[in-house]
């Protein structure tokens, strides 16, 4: 089977302390450690194990410049055949969208059985996914956390939705998935890998490579936009009650309320 | 100004919460904006709930299928992309259906696309100003959207003040036979019901989490209440799995899950470091432990001196007379 | 018995008529032998390499020391006692043995340098050593069959008890020295009636007791029993000696090697290939021991020479919390793997991953390399190399535990298992109010000093734990040391990574930190932690000299130079834990033990497993991490040995130690009835710290007194 897994560079959260910059229109970004979006590397581990059961190959690819090759050498070192970088500065700005359709064009240069992108990443969107199926016209199905293969073309999946329980379909291939975390628990990638697949060379494709007409991707064609980010209103600061339990009681559930901790 | 449709998500018969939520949403795009319910399944079920939103929205297009018996978010999708009328507004809750539909929905209705936005500012011109978080929480962010061809939007659960019912009488429109034939590459199975104690405490959003100070095996009770009255789940931190009071799957840490919630309550939890490393995501941290000189207190948003053991159930108590009280 | 250890040949007249068949044993035997071992050594003509052949006179020191002194054999006193007799008896009795095997093959037999009145003594030692190691036996039956020592059991999951093999086996060895008994008082006897008189010097020895009460039998039955009693002697004799190298008693043979190519180097781990040096390891194909063929000759003899005597896994913190793990099962387990598939006949099988087979990741992971095995083998046997080895072949697979994926991710990406930020690394010297009592200095190429404080990555990020940190740099202000931090340049010394098996890594924060130690020009590397300590004095080359700040105080307190007040408390009573990588490792004992005995009013007792019996607190560095599967953590039990010992403060020189002691402490539900304290922390608290202008006794002496904010 071949497999394509959508990825992507992103800071990561376990190692970062994250903090607005002094203009305080992006994050600070300089002491950022950066890493492979930890859905995206649950997609590949769970293609890797497919193709360990049933034959084919992996390929990563990636949109964007070239820092994000070490993300697709990481998955190389973790055993994925290919790693393709997507970069032209037209791409630049570009929304969900516009990346849901570069991957478009990407795809329809190859012939893959099943795309898998990570559930989302840091902005929390959990969009491409569903935008490339919709774009290919593949079935699509998101917050994946079991994949069997099915004689005839076929998959039978299961979705994770509200208390853990789990909804069981059948999808047909050719067809997108987004991956939960937790679906496998990815292989170790150590140094030594890693410096194995060093200076293994990663073909890399243009705006023109890939056919794709400017109008589709870039900042000119993104419709939404972020513009700041900030931090919300309400101060950070160890704020001991002093008054009696009862009052206590009272301004907790206030501030609960506000925090969106009360059903 | 474009329709604004608000997408009903139903469970046997009854719309979900997020229905006046998004509503209110609605509301918040263009205050004088009457959103049109848009509700998709079959038989009684789905007149049950058709009948009700009669109650909050003036207009209820009801596309009945009996391909829609179960919501499968590929068949809807292609039922709305027939019946909603071209630029429309969509509103639709971010879990896990709406994750499923909505991204290819916009797709397929060249609109644009917002997900999980918490707070909506306003229109300028065709640009619509919404509030997104990202980083798991840790910032908010000021997200344009050009909606002049339309746009599906996704509304955080709970981010928005459900809009109250004024009492309206409605009416449910047929759009059913806009369909046609709908079939769809993905087919529903069945529904795997998690086993009790399933709780993935890394995916909850609110956490009464317990320490040391709540003493005995026999305490956690109190947690468990206080976590069913604000509909949050129940995690520890290691010295309660060590004493094998709760499985290791409950556990906070470094060593244990690493939680992102939006709202953390350490009871009882000294805050050791090895604890803390495991929370992230800047929720709003409070802390309930009797010890004022606790270090938990250096990270907690809000502080409370107080034994867990007597302010855990009296918290409870009050919580659930206020949803007594509420629920009049 | 015999005159000299001549055996007439008058009385082997009546060997003569088996004097074939005698032969034919002894051809068999000796072929049967030397086949079994030609056979038992193929794997290890195929395995991997093992450099053991320097330092000749240390090695043969240790043999003199391990096995011919039996030093270890004592830990255990009934069954080390017992060893060492039989042992003894058998070191005596071979040269006899020799002489009875020859004895039936030729006429007269004579054993050079025992004639004559040698002989005559050699010949009651003899006697009494058959006795004793007879006595021995029984013993040793009577003791698996009734007191059934619990080190010796068999857990259900590795099989079936060894009862019945190890009574066979001492059962024959016992009736060899009855064979041999019986042979010298038929003997002795034949001789009698020959007329040959011979004097019974061994009294009440098992040939004399037999002997008496053969007194009366005649010469035919005499003889014939003297037929008997040697033919049961050569067949059991070569039926031992064919049998041993398919069990436990194979040790026998290989004893004397394996302690003569033991390990030298505490403390070291085996580089992954011998022959491979850093720069060639990412030409190396495969790292690690992923199947049996991959470990070193020395190891598969360390397989052959386990004698099951189980002290390893009795001394085993992670077994005795109920891990999966147990060393001696780790070597068992790898000697059956041997004899079935390196049989006596047929090819050999191989090629077969261990793990996942005989061995499970969770046995492996469970290890936190206390050493506390190695300490008890008294056949010297290896342990933490090969933990090592086969945590190097699972990460080389991928197959590391998620818990500890992340913080080896981290170590890659920020030099510390947190994942706290690199910048953060010095900040426990830059709280406002630590400044002012004492500045720490950051070197680097222009900024140079004496000593390097290497304070390492719990030590710098851990809130607790950076309390040990200004403790130690306080002490070092106090004595007067020129010192200095790396600070931000300082990344993990890569201790845990190393012994994880992720060695790729572990060369990559150690070359980092070497050069940044070369850079500062220090002369010498204080740190307060054994892990570091242990790295930079093993596992970094090109380092300057290495001391934990326990021997500098130590020191300074034998100088004079750090006096110590007295104990606030006097009902407090103190004990010192060692912490593995300080005591066991590194034997650091005395000196954490001198300061203490240096604080006037300390009451200190000591755990009744201490020193090189010391009891791992439950493991350091990325054993912090881990989520084993265990009963208990070894942490709680060592604080209720603190408990039983009486005491109400455990003081460790370990910031590991420290994390685990006092989570135990909370755990165990001893929270207010015991303290732990780190051993700088307390140096520092009971420093007399004076003006350094003692004024004529008229003017005000002014104490500063420095209050460590609790």
């Amino acid at each position: 089977m071949e497999i394509l897994v959508c990825a992507r560079r992103a800071p990561d959260t376990s190692e970062n302390e994250i903090a607005l910059n002094s203009a305080g229109n992006d994050i600070e970004r300089d002491d950022l450690v950066y890493s492979i979006n930890e859905p995206d590397n649950y997609a590949v581990e769970e293609a890797l194990q497919i193709i360990a059961r049933i034959g084919g190959h992996v390929t990563v690819v990636t949109v964007g410049g070239e820092d994000d090759e070490e993300i697709l050498r990481r998955e190389m070192a973790m055993g994925a055949n290919h790693g393709v970088l997507i970069t032209d500065g037209a791409f630049a700005g570009s929304d969900g969208r516009g990346i849901a359709a570069i991957l478009k064009a990407f795809v329809q240069k190859g012939n893959y059985d099943l795309i898998l992108t990570g559930v989302q990443a840091e902005d929390g969107a959990a969009q491409v996914g569903g935008m490339l199926a919709a774009m290919l016209d593949y079935p699509f199905a998101s917050l994946v956390n079991s994949i069997e293969v099915l004689e005839g073309g076929k998959l039978k999946i299961s979705r994770e939705i509200e208390g853990g329980n789990k909804e069981l379909n059948e999808i047909d291939l050719p067809c997108v998935l987004s991956i939960q975390t937790g679906i496998n628990e990815p292989r170790y990638v150590g140094m030594r890998g890693i410096r194995a697949v060093a200076s293994v060379p990663i073909p890399s494709y243009s705006a023109a490579g890939l056919g794709l007409e400017g109008s589709m991707a870039g900042a000119a064609a993104a419709r939404v936009r972020r513009i700041d980010y900030f931090v919300p209103s309400l101060g950070r600061g160890a704020e001991i009650l002093a008054g009696s339990r009862e009052e206590n009681i009272e301004k907790l559930i206030e501030l609960l309320a506000a925090k969106g901790g009360l059903k | 100004m474009a329709r604004i449709f608000v997408y009903i998500v139903h469970r046997n018969g009854i719309a979900v919460d997020s229905a006046l939520e998004l509503a209110a949403a609605a509301r918040k795009i263009d205050a004088a904006a009457s959103p049109t319910a848009i509700v998709a399944g079959w038989g009684l079920e789905l007149d049950d709930v058709c009948s009700a939103l009669e109650a909050s929205f003036s207009e209820v297009w009801k596309i009945a299928n009996d391909a829609l018996v179960y919501p499968n978010a590929e068949l809807i999708r292609k039922a709305l992309v027939k019946v909603l009328p071209s630029g429309s507004i969509v509103l639709v809750p971010h879990e896990h259906f709406g994750i499923d539909l909505s991204p290819g929905l916009s797709i397929k209705l060249n609109a644009a696309y917002v997900p999980d936005v918490v707070a909506i500012e306003g229109l300028h011109g065709a640009d619509l100003k919404v509030v997104r978080q990202e980083f798991g929480g840790q910032f908010d962010a000021h997200v344009r959207c050009d909606i002049s061809s339309g746009a599906v939007i996704t509304i955080r659960p709970g981010a928005f003040k459900p809009m109250e019912s004024a009492l309206r009488s409605g009416t449910v429109v047929d759009k059913s036979s806009d369909l046609g034939a709908i079939s769809a590459g993905r087919r529903y199975l069945q529904t795997l019901v998690a086993e009790a104690g399933a709780v993935d405490i890394t995916k909850e959003n609110v956490l009464v989490s317990i320490g040391r100070g709540i003493q005995e095996k026999a305490n956690i009770g109190i947690a468990e209440e206080l976590a069913n009255a604000l509909g949050a789940a129940v995690s520890c931190s290691r010295p309660v799995v060590d004493a094998k009071w709760m499985g290791k799957s409950r556990q906070v840490g470094s060593s244990g899950k690493t939680v992102k919630p939006k709202v953390y309550l350490a009871c009882g939890i000294s805050g050791a470091f090895q604890h803390l490393v495991g929370i992230k995501g800047n929720p709003f941290i409070v802390a309930i432990n009797k010890n004022p000189r606790a270090p938990i207190f250096q990270v907690a948003d809000v502080g409370i001196v107080d034994d867990i053991l007597e302010f855990l159930p009296e918290l409870t108590n009050t919580i659930r007379e206020m949803h007594r009280v509420s629920a009049k | 018995m015999v005159v000299g250890i001549q055996i007439s040949g008058q009385v082997t007249n009546w060997l003569a008529p088996g004097r074939t068949l005698f032969l034919f044993i002894h051809f068999l035997g000796v072929s049967c032998f030397a086949y079994i071992v030609t056979k038992r050594l193929v794997p290890l003509l195929r395995a991997e390499r093992d450099p053991r052949f320097d330092r000749p006179l240390t090695r043969a020191a240790k043999v003199l020391k391990f096995w011919l002194l039996q030093w270890k054999h004592p830990r255990y006193r009934t069954a080390g006692i017992v060893h060492i007799l039989f042992f003894a008896g058998f070191i005596l009795l071979v040269a006899r043995a020799f002489a009875v095997l020859i004895a039936g093959v030729s006429e007269n037999v004579e054993i050079p340098g025992l004639s004559g009145g040698a002989g005559q003594v050699y010949s009651v030692v003899t006697d009494y050593a058959a006795t004793v190691v007879f006595l021995c036996m029984v013993f040793a039956i009577a003791r698996r069959l009734v007191f059934k020592p619990a080190r010796y059991a068999v857990p259900a999951r590795y099989g079936k008890p060894h009862t019945a093999d190890a009574i066979f086996l001492l059962a024959l060895i016992a009736i060899l020295m009855l064979a041999d008994s019986l042979f010298d008082a038929t003997n002795v006897a034949l001789m009698a009636q020959q007329g040959q008189t011979v004097e019974l010097a061994s009294f009440l020895s098992l040939p004399w007791i037999l002997k008496t009460s053969l007194a009366s039998t005649s010469a035919p039955a005499l003889g014939s029993l003297y037929y008997q009693a040697y033919l049961s002697h050569e067949v059991v004799f070569y039926f031992l000696l064919c049998y041993r190298p398919f069990g436990i008693q194979f040790h026998v043979e290989t004893s004397l090697f394996n302690v003569y190519f033991s390990k030298l180097d505490k403390g070291t781990v085996k580089p992954v290939k011998w022959c491979a040096s850093d720069k060639q390891l990412d030409q190396v194909k495969s790292f690690g021991v992923k199947t049996f063929e991959d470990f070193s000759w020395k190891h598969m003899l360390d397989f052959y020479s386990c004698a099951d005597c189980g002290r390893c896994s009795d001394n085993c913190p992670a077994n005795s919390v109920a891990r999966p793990l147990s060393p001696r099962f780790i070597t068992i387990k790898a000697r059956d793997y041997a004899f079935q598939n390196y049989t006596m006949f047929g090819s050999p099988g191989n090629g077969k991953p261990l793990i996942g087979t005989i061995y499970s990741e969770d046995e492996i992971w469970s290890c936190t390399t206390c050493g506390a095995c190695e300490e008890e083998c008294p056949l010297l046997i290896e342990y933490i190399d090969k933990i090592v080895d086969l945590r190097r072949g699972m990460v080389d697979d991928g197959n590391v535990p998620g818990s500890l994926q992340k913080p080896l991710k981290a170590l890659e990406s920020r030099g510390n298992p947190y994942g706290k930020m690199e910048k953060k690394r010095a900040d426990w010297a830059n709280a406002k109010e630590f400044q002012q009592l004492c500045h720490v200095r950051t070197l680097d190429k222009k900024n140079g000093a004496d000593t390097l404080y290497f304070v390492d990555s719990i030590t710098a990020y851990d809130d607790r734990m950076q309390s040990i940190a200004r403790s130690t740099a306080k002490i070092l202000s106090h004595v007067g040391e020129n010192f200095g931090i790396l600070g931000v340049a300082e990344k993990d010394s890569g201790h845990e990574v190393r012994r994880f098996g992720e060695e790729t890594l572990f060369v990559a924060l150690r070359d980092h930190n070497a050069d940044a130690i070369k850079a500062c020009g220090a002369k010498r590397v204080v740190t307060s932690d054994p892990h570091a300590y242990n790295a930079l004095k093993h596992d970094y080359k090109d380092v300057p000299p290495v001391e934990h700040i326990s021997q500098v105080i130590a020191k300074a307190v034998k100088s004079g130079k750090i006096k110590f007040n007295p104990v606030e408390n006097a009902n407090d009573v103190y004990t010192y834990h060692d912490p593995c990588y300080l005591g066991r490792h590194n034997q650091i004992y005395d000196d954490p033990r001198d300061v203490l005995g240096a604080i006037p009013g300390l009451k200190r007792v000591e755990m009744k497993r201490s020193r090189d019996r010391s009891f791992c607190c439950g493991g350091g560095g990325l054993m912090l991490f881990y989520e084993p599967k265990e009963e208990q953590r070894m942490g709680v039990k060592r604080v209720r040995m603190a408990v039983e010992a009486g005491a109400n403060v455990i003081v460790t020189a370990c910031p590991f130690c420290m994390v685990n002691m006092e989570d135990a402490i909370k755990v165990a539900g001893l929270e207010g009835k015991m303290k732990a304290i780190d051993l700088a922390e307390l140096a520092d608290q009971q420093i007399k710290r004076e003006s350094p202008h003692v004024e004529a006794p008229e003017a005000a002496v002014v104490h500063q007194e420095y209050v460590m904010g609790r």
